[in-house]
């Protein structure tokens, strides 16, 4: 079947061609105008301007390890976080605390816990999971890197990230 | 031919070729820059303020890229065409009067007395650039976009040259400096309010004056392969038409012949209707040095307006199909511009003055 598709019957003016480019011109140089005199909303100037303090509390950036009030590392090396981490991006390498610690309840601490960057999906499971409340995920978004070695955050750059935090799970505390 | 002559012509050749170099590096900006205006963008910024040293590092990234030449190619044509490109577009503007006098010195480069056959004669020798450019690549998008070319220019250099005898019938000279010099006397082509200018033959004779402007403009577009008619390089058709094989320095002397062009062509128009480096109530370069820089001024920003012109309309109109544009060249512009010169001769034969 053919479909015979009527062509629109120009009248003198359209065929004229010229009225619809001036009015093209007009159309283009209005918005040149507006963009010179700064009428025009355009993108974000995004490494000068961003959006950060409108960063919503729920957002979820990379993950960090926290200190508490008294400047100890909350994680207690559970691995619960290296268990449910989806892409497997968190690897723990525990230590022992040795008895005459003061500590000493605490019994284990990390003594690595990288973060693959590259592997990670900003998913917050191993914030959800952690028992310690030692793990949070941060407003930081602009991860970069040379090397795919950059990109994995060490126990020092998780705990700069992180900062301290005060909070209600304090399992070495005395009284608890 | 003494002594002076020669070293003022050197040195009005040096610095009329540093302008011309320095303007098409920010004929570029300022393309990426209006575009982005237009399409409601921010255009290139990063580069220095407002990104005004952007030129400069499109230079050093084509300079430093790989010229690569494909082992396909007719290698000495393969090179030659890129400079047969970008000379035509530079020698032009040695006919065209961007000043009045500067301590006496005329500010042309070559005044002859065939100005404006001059110009047509070289700038027709861009087309060949492109041609044997497309020809050499040896790759069937690169010689499309020079089969288009040759046809284009053959077609659009019709309406080009019978546009401007109506000009040179009123002027009574093809020298581009005494086409400067009516227009002082005269008023401006396009608006000649200066002179005579209550005479309403005058009047009647700015009519065919404005279709021939139109005229030449348009075929001013196609000559410099500008955007509604720029069917030797469609991006989207041909993947970049007769410059797909070019890479590196060769590919920047493709722009820069293009840009050169369209500054020359803006000289011209300037030149033809736009009065020159005439502004009304400004002397010329005998009542002091200081007029002549402000003539030079004037030129330069009215080129530039006309440049602003021909990106304007670059980022506001389609292409045209093949066919519309061949119609459009041989059925539409050049009966126009053959109809204009009779008319203008008749208005000047019943012409009282």
């Amino acid at each position: 079947m053919t479909i015979t598709v009527p062509r629109p019957k120009l009248n003198w003016r359209e065929r004229l061609y010229l009225p619809a480019i001036a009015s093209g011109l007009a159309i283009t140089l209005k918005h040149f105008k507006n963009m010179l005199f700064g009428r025009t909303k355009v993108t974000m100037q995004y490494p000068e301007q961003k959006w950060d303090s409108h960063l919503p509390d729920y957002y979820r950036g990379a993950p960090a390890l926290v200190r508490d009030s008294g400047g100890r590392v909350r994680c207690v090396a559970c691995q619960l976080c290296e268990f449910i981490c989806p892409p497997r991006a968190i690897k723990i390498i525990p230590g022992e605390i040795p008895p005459s610690d003061r500590f000493a309840k605490v019994e284990k601490f990390p003594q690595e816990f990288d973060i693959d960057m590259i592997r990670c999906i900003y998913c917050g499971m191993c914030e959800e999971v952690c028992p310690e409340q030692a793990i949070f995920l941060r407003k930081d978004y602009a991860i970069t890197g040379f090397t795919r070695a950059d990109m994995v955050h060490h126990k020092e750059k998780l705990l700069e990230i992180g900062g301290v935090m005060h909070g209600v799970v304090l399992k070495w505390n005395e009284k608890k | 031919m003494n002594f002076f002559f020669i070293i003022t012509s050197l040195i009005k050749i040096a610095i009329v070729l540093g302008v011309i170099l320095f303007m098409v590096s920010y004929a570029v900006y300022a393309e990426r820059r209006v575009s982005a205006f237009i399409q409601d963008r921010v255009g290139p910024n990063r580069v220095g303020p407002a990104g005004l040293l952007q030129p400069l590092a499109d230079m050093f990234k084509l300079l430093l890229k790989e010229d690569f030449t494909p082992r396909t190619t007719n290698t000495f044509y393969y090179w030659l065409a890129p400079c047969l490109a970008v000379m035509p577009a530079i020698i032009t503007i040695a006919v065209v009067p961007f000043g009045s006098t500067l301590f006496g010195i005329p500010m042309v480069i070559a005044d002859v007395n065939v100005g404006i056959f001059f110009v047509f004669a070289i700038s027709s020798l861009g087309v060949y650039g492109i041609v044997i450019g497309g020809w050499a690549s040896n790759s069937k998008y690169p010689f499309l976009g020079g089969i288009r070319s040759s046809a284009q220019m053959l077609s659009y250099e019709l309406s080009l040259g019978l546009a401007v005898i109506p000009v040179f019938l009123l002027v009574g000279s093809l020298r581009l400096t005494s086409v400067v010099q009516y227009q002082i006397e005269h008023g401006w082509f396009i608006a000649p309010f200066i002179g005579d200018w209550m005479n309403p033959w005058k009047w009647l004779l700015t009519i065919p004056m404005i279709i021939s402007f139109l005229v030449f403009m348009i075929a001013i577009f196609a000559e410099t392969n500008r955007l509604p008619f720029d069917l030797p390089e469609a991006e989207q058709e041909l993947a970049g038409g007769y410059n797909t094989e070019y890479s590196s320095m060769k590919f920047a002397l493709y722009f820069l012949g293009e840009y050169a062009a369209m500054i020359t062509g803006a000289a011209v128009v300037v030149t033809l209707f736009f009065g020159g480096w005439h502004f009304p109530g400004i002397p010329d370069g005998s009542h002091g040095w200081i007029f002549g820089l402000i003539n030079i001024a004037v030129f330069l920003a009215k080129v530039a307006v006309v440049i602003f012109l021909f990106m304007w309309v670059r980022w506001t109109l389609p292409r045209f199909r093949w066919d519309q544009l061949m119609r459009l060249g041989w059925l539409f512009f050049f009966e126009i511009a053959l109809v204009n010169i009779f008319l203008v001769a008749g208005i000047l034969a019943y012409m009282t003055p």
